[in-house]
């Protein structure tokens, strides 16, 4: 077991670097740099921001400066937003993404699972085909689509909910549901099958033999072992949600993080782009490796060599 | 001769050529089926599936034959034509009306720069089915080429080979799409200046970098699903038995590796035509794909957003179509799924 946790947690350190250098390699071989597009500033203005934030000195000492200063945990200042630090903006605008993230994430688990069982128990019924139907289609909308189709359902036409901002709860139900739409129907048809699955074993025959109640045999046998695959797309979910945020948030124009690295992008503000691609694939990287060691200790059957 | 009917003796009327009539009886009454005919025999049996190939068929007729003799094209823009509804004409071509001329209809009216809109989402579909083809294509050949590699030469070459899929694996993927597009595209257009780069002016850098992308990222899926075949396949009985046969390992390849792997691979690759699709209009749509006034089902999508008070025809069908795709080519693939798993079979 100890084992595992080190030579995977050697793994998520490895990649977490690895996308950190070739992010940092990647954005400086695009030509031009944060201060081309602002045409007023002087040359001499230009010459002291590049010194101030030490991008006059060759690629690669700008490379190990920054790593030496990510290990300290200096995110740096934005090149863009005058006078703040990286880690700063992150940390204002995490929670806000992590909200609508977390949320989406609760609902899809929420929804996903009951209505997969239901979809399974009732199997051949017209329910389960019902579900299946909606849940195939629900898989092949991208999540821009239905951003903006509910928008334009909800919000202009019907005008029931707020399009614009996080003011009040009434603002969340859109986003969540956009988010949590994909995973939703992922998750009812990956339960749908690992249910119909765990029904047909032969433990769930022994337990109804040995007059276990229809209940209990569900509910422990059935259920526990049927769960198993959900546990292992949660990881899988949680970048989806993370990324997936980039369109809700630009849909809505919620401000949080998924809208300042697309717009960090564009603007090329190095720093900003260097801190929220390692954060967030810090963050994703770190979440699959709780999901794996969490799923090695619930099922007792994997081998952990 | 009489005989002890225990006798272990040989009767000589047994060992006579057979008469035509024993022959005819002996013919196997139903021709044996092939892996192909069989599969196929199960695909076109599959109502789904056969619905959503015919959309497919139809939708790829559409994109691609359609706006070549179509009488508007995507980039003419109509001066007093801008942002009209579905099936109306401008004043200039209702007086061409009056005067007796036929006027071809905007099925879909017209966007803000008065180019018809159907011809638009016409060829925005065929740009999203040519990302999801050779997107399929080139993640089928690296793919497959790395995983049989891996799995055919094995030990050490193996674990390496596999810990960096591993490790790619774990990427964070559409984080580094958005950077990695974002950041070949300037590279792309310096290069595509240079005489012996014309072809990626006429694909577009964009496309180009889109292309790229997806060669890097997106084969680490194909390699492990082709070299667990692969080891799988190796050491299966039948191979043994070819073997000792004396099949060499050409025949072994052609005979038994890959008609073995075949149904996977079609699989596999027909499932990641709609999940490029997918990743296609997502970058499209946050302005990191394919550039003016080229379109994609993404990028009108994501300009139609901010008039959609106004004309939300505009939002609903490339937002309508690009999932019908989508949903058209999982169908499809879980009906070869269906068909080529020698499991499924009744």
């Amino acid at each position: 077991m100890t084992k595992y946790i080190i030579k995977r947690l050697v793994m998520a350190v490895l990649t977490v670097f690895i996308v950190a250098t070739l992010t940092f390699f990647l954005m400086n071989a695009v030509p031009g740099g944060p201060y081309e597009a602002e045409k007023s500033i002087s040359p001499q203005a230009k010459a002291a921001l590049e010194a101030k934030f030490g991008l006059d000195q060759p690629l690669f000492t700008q490379y190990l400066t920054y790593m030496k200063n990510i290990l300290h945990g200096d995110f740096g200042p934005s090149l863009k937003q005058r006078g703040r630090e990286v880690i700063d903006i992150i940390l204002t605008k995490f929670p806000v993404s992590a909200k609508v993230g977390g949320l989406s994430v609760l609902v899809s688990l929420i929804v996903g699972i009951p209505v997969g069982c239901i979809a399974a128990l009732n199997r051949g019924k017209a329910s389960d085909s019902t579900i299946i139907v909606i849940a195939t289609i629900g898989i092949a909308v991208p999540s821009f689509v239905v951003c903006s189709l509910s928008m334009y359902l909800f919000g202009v036409k019907l005008g029931w909910l707020p399009t614009v901002g996080l003011m009040s709860w009434k603002n969340y139900i859109m986003p969540v549901f956009a988010l949590s739409f994909y995973p939703t129907a992922y998750i009812v048809r990956l339960m749908r099958s690992s249910m119909l699955d765990a029904l047909g074993q032969d433990y769930m025959r022994t337990a109804r033999a040995k007059g276990v109640s229809e209940a209990v045999s569900l509910f422990k046998h059935a259920l526990r072992n049927a769960i198993l695959p959900v546990v292992t797309y949660v990881g899988p979910m949680m970048a989806y949600t993370l990324t997936g945020s980039f369109i809700v948030e630009k849909v809505f124009t919620i401000p949080g993080l998924g809208g300042e690295f697309v717009s960090s992008i564009t603007n090329r503000d190095y720093m900003m782009i260097m801190g929220t691609t390692i954060f967030l694939a810090t963050l994703m990287v770190f979440i699959n490796f709780v999901v794996d060691i969490v799923y090695k200790i619930i099922d007792p059957r994997i081998n952990l060599k | 001769m009489k005989r002890f009917p225990l006798s272990f003796q040989l009767k000589a009327e047994d060992f006579l050529p057979a008469s035509d009539a024993e022959k005819q009886e002996l013919v196997v009454m139903r021709e044996s089926v092939g892996f192909w005919k069989d599969s196929l025999r199960r695909l076109v049996r599959n109502k789904v599936a056969m619905v959503s190939l015919v959309v497919i068929v139809i939708i790829m007729f559409f994109s691609f034959i359609v706006p070549s003799f179509y009488p508007y094209s995507y980039e003419q823009q109509q001066k007093g034509a801008e942002n009209m509804r579905p099936m109306t004409y401008s004043q200039e071509e209702q007086a061409r009306i009056d005067a007796g001329e036929k006027v071809f209809p905007h099925f879909l009216g017209t966007d803000k720069l008065g180019r018809d809109y159907a011809v638009r989402i016409m060829v925005g579909s065929r740009i999203s089915l040519t990302v999801g083809l050779i997107a399929a294509a080139i993640i089928l050949f690296i793919g497959a080429l790395y995983g049989s590699i891996a799995a055919f030469f094995g030990g050490w070459v193996d674990i390496i080979m596999m810990r960096i899929v591993d490790i790619i694996y774990t990427i964070p993927d559409v984080l580094l799409i958005v950077l990695i597009s974002f950041a070949i595209r300037r590279p792309l257009e310096q290069l595509s200046e240079q005489p012996a780069f014309h072809w990626i002016h006429t694909v577009g850098p964009n496309l180009v970098s889109i292309f790229i992308v997806f060669a890097l990222l997106y084969w680490v899926g194909m390699a492990r699903i082709v070299r667990s075949q692969v080891l799988v396949l190796r050491e299966s009985e039948y191979v043994t038995a070819a073997r000792a046969l004396g099949a060499g390992n050409g025949r072994i390849v052609r005979k038994h590796l890959l008609t073995n792997c075949i149904g996977t691979l079609i699989v596999t690759t027909t499932l990641q035509i709609p999940s490029s699709i997918f990743t296609e209009s997502y970058l499209s749509f946050l302005g990191l794909g394919v550039a003016a006034p080229l379109p994609s089902l993404g990028s009108l999508a994501s300009s139609a957003i901010n008039g959609m008070n106004t004309y939300p025809y505009l939002l609903v069908a490339p937002a309508v179509l690009i999932s019908l795709i989508i949903l058209s080519f999982n169908l499809f693939g879980d009906g070869l799924r269906d068909a080529f798993d020698p499991k499924m079979k009744k």
